[in-house]
């Protein structure tokens, strides 16, 4: 990262949501979520599933739409614009929970597709720039080779570092550590950790309370639709004021 | 069991019947042997039983007078010229029909297995009813409908139907202008040639220069422009050297021009459409394979639409759609040979049918009509094959 050398954050807000609720059909999915982010900070989001989270941070990068209330990133406001939408997704890197490689390229492919054909890069700047971020994700040896014959754990460290070849200003992750073994959880959390140190603004939903606690700026916990409870980790986990998010902590924490 | 270590078990004896190795290549070897001894009896039965009934084998045949003429031929021919000619005759006109309607079954098909996933209501209604009646008629059936419910409905020739004045449609076929080239034509060729290369020669260039300064350029228009401006410019340059020979209409029918015979016409609309249907199933069952994830992870890249669709679902789908795709080019090739049912002269109609009545060569004849749709199966599936091994995916 070259803009962003620290770990300060800063009161600039870069996300922006306000009185935003979203149905699905009948369904209310997402209730009056107000948030502000500010560049630099790190939100984990958690909560039981069915609550909302994933498509909360879905709807700041619009694979969702909503329909009321209003969503502003990096000072740009999500509308039907498809324009303002291309916008916000070249500065707003994704990772999903299955990774999403693209199986018919190879891992460098993977890596230089948007920023050759969104970005417009020469393609030597492009291949540099992703070997970068492959050495940084410690795996520049697979380069060559295929998401299909690649580890789990390797795959979304991959996936981790297309994101950052857009060169981001903001990281959402949803549930990355999910779909892995356990003993491969740990080489994708290490990569977000070091991201973090660096001052990447990243909003995580995920149930890894030990990531929470290492680099959470705020911990939010959602339910029904809700934001329950937004709170630094410190007071989140040992004095948290609703009863749900107590009975929720002592659901995941006590195995 | 034993109680020998399992460190040497080549010590150990095993019966002789009990030996993999032993028992598969024997039994592979009396395979063999059954499978020769029974050709070999079949083929000297039937040498036996032609010598005893007098028929001739072999095929002299080839080089005698046919003596009858065919509705339609690429090449020269009359009643004057050999089997052996006719046999090309009847070949010709069954590569001309496969590869028609493979060409106009692909294009129908894939647009139709698009606009069968279209978020527009009345498209996505149209296309599904279009496949659901095309692929549940026989095509025996379809190709008798076009031959003699729609095509043989259309006026005598003093009626024609006129197409804009230079082509004309009546139950005899359809009449278009036959382009004919004079000496100027060259050029143009020599012009197409070079637009075409020089096509070639932008694309590789665009390619270039956007790896080195990720610059694009609208290489589809351009190489349009050089493929078709350029023996455009030099067509008009020699003066138009292109005259056209016009179907007249001369006592019953037209003369001149380029006939297309309704039996063709008819073969290749019924085979075409059919075949269509199943087709664009298969792209649609290919590009819903593509999960949904690819295109939301593309999207969330900052691509668009266009881009997305191009470089991120469709290779993926090719490799689902090749497969099918390649049963349905073999299934049209080889249902080309329903033609005899509207006397289209193909190589059925032709050789197995009228040459194999003439001469009673039924075993030569029977046999080289399968080899023809064999070899025509087995080039189609082999290109395809190819294809399909540079589209698969590496995995593992």
């Amino acid at each position: 990262m070259t803009n962003q050398q620290t770990a300060e954050t800063s009161t600039v807000p870069i996300i922006e949501i306000e009185n935003m609720h979203k149905w699905f059909g009948q369904f209310h999915v997402l209730r009056d979520i107000n948030l502000k982010v500010n560049k630099g900070e790190r939100f984990v989001i958690c909560g039981p599933s069915g609550s909302g989270k994933s498509t909360l941070i879905r709807c700041i990068n619009r694979l969702e739409d909503h329909q009321q209330g209003r969503i502003a990133v990096d000072g740009t406001e999500l509308t039907d614009d498809l324009k303002n939408i291309e916008t916000i997704r070249r500065e707003v890197g994704m990772v999903f929970q299955h990774f999403n490689l693209f199986p018919h390229l190879t891992i460098l492919d993977n890596l230089v597709l948007a920023p050759l054909w969104v970005r417009k890069m020469p393609k030597s700047e492009a291949e540099e720039i992703a070997m970068r971020y492959l050495e940084r994700v410690k795996i520049p040896e697979q380069a060559a080779k295929y998401p299909g014959q690649l580890s789990g754990g390797q795959q979304q460290r991959v996936a981790i570092a297309r994101a950052l070849c857009m060169n981001p200003k903001i990281m959402l992750f949803d549930e990355p550590t999910s779909a892995l073994d356990p003993e491969m959880i740990k080489e994708v959390l290490d990569v977000m950790i070091e991201l973090a140190e660096e001052g990447m603004t990243m909003l995580c939903v995920t149930h890894e309370m030990g990531f929470a606690k290492t680099v959470a700026n705020e911990v939010i916990f959602m339910d029904e639709g809700q934001i329950v409870e937004k709170a630094e980790p410190d007071t989140f986990f040992n004095k948290p004021k609703s009863d749900r998010t107590r009975q929720f902590l002592s659901q995941i924490l006590t195995h | 069991m034993s109680e020998k270590p399992l460190s040497a078990p080549s010590e150990t004896k095993t019966s002789l019947l009990n030996n993999p190795t032993f028992r598969s290549v024997t039994f592979q070897v009396v395979m063999v042997l059954a499978v020769v001894a029974f050709f070999v009896y079949i083929a000297n039965n039937t040498l036996n039983n032609m010598a005893q009934r007098g028929i001739s084998t072999g095929f002299g045949f080839l080089d005698q007078k046919a003596g009858f003429g065919i509705l339609m031929s690429l090449i020269e021919y009359d009643a004057d010229h050999t089997y052996g000619r006719t046999f090309f005759v009847g070949l010709l006109n069954t590569l001309l029909v496969s590869f028609l309607g493979i060409v106009v079954a692909t294009i129908l098909g894939f647009i139709i297995g698009v606009a069968r996933l279209s978020a527009n209501w009345l498209i996505a209604r149209i296309a599904a009813a279009y496949i659901e009646i095309f692929r549940n008629i026989p095509l025996l059936l379809q190709i008798l409908f076009w031959y003699f419910a729609v095509l043989s409905a259309l006026p005598s020739p003093r009626q024609s139907l006129s197409i804009f004045g230079v082509g004309y449609l009546n139950v005899r076929g359809l009449y278009l202008p036959a382009p004919v080239p004079e000496p100027g034509m060259l050029a143009v060729g020599v012009g197409f040639v070079l637009g075409l290369v020089a096509a070639v020669f932008v694309t590789r260039w665009a390619h270039k220069r956007q790896e080195r300064t990720g610059q694009q350029f609208p290489v589809f228009y351009t190489g349009v422009g050089l493929i078709i401006g350029l023996p455009l410019l030099v067509f008009a340059a020699t003066g138009f050297p292109l005259g056209w020979d016009m179907p007249v209409l001369k006592g019953f029918n037209f003369r001149g021009g380029l006939p297309v015979i309704p039996e063709l016409v008819a073969l290749v609309l019924a085979l075409s459409i059919y075949t269509a249907a199943f087709i664009a199933e298969i792209v649609r069952a290919g590009i819903l394979a593509v999960s949904h994830g690819q295109t939301e992870a593309a999207r969330a890249l900052g691509l668009r639409p266009n881009l997305t669709l191009r470089l991120v679902v469709i290779p993926q789908a090719m490799r689902v759609i090749i497969p099918p795709l390649t049963s349905q080019y073999l299934n049209l090739a080889k249902n080309s040979s329903l033609a005899t049912a509207v006397g289209y002269p193909d190589l059925v109609a032709v050789w197995s049918g009228t040459t194999l009545n003439q001469t009673g060569q039924a075993v030569e004849i029977i046999l080289m009509t399968m080899a023809v749709y064999l070899t025509i199966s087995l080039l189609i599936s082999a290109f395809m094959n190819w294809y399909n091994n540079r589209k698969a995916l590496v995995e593992r």
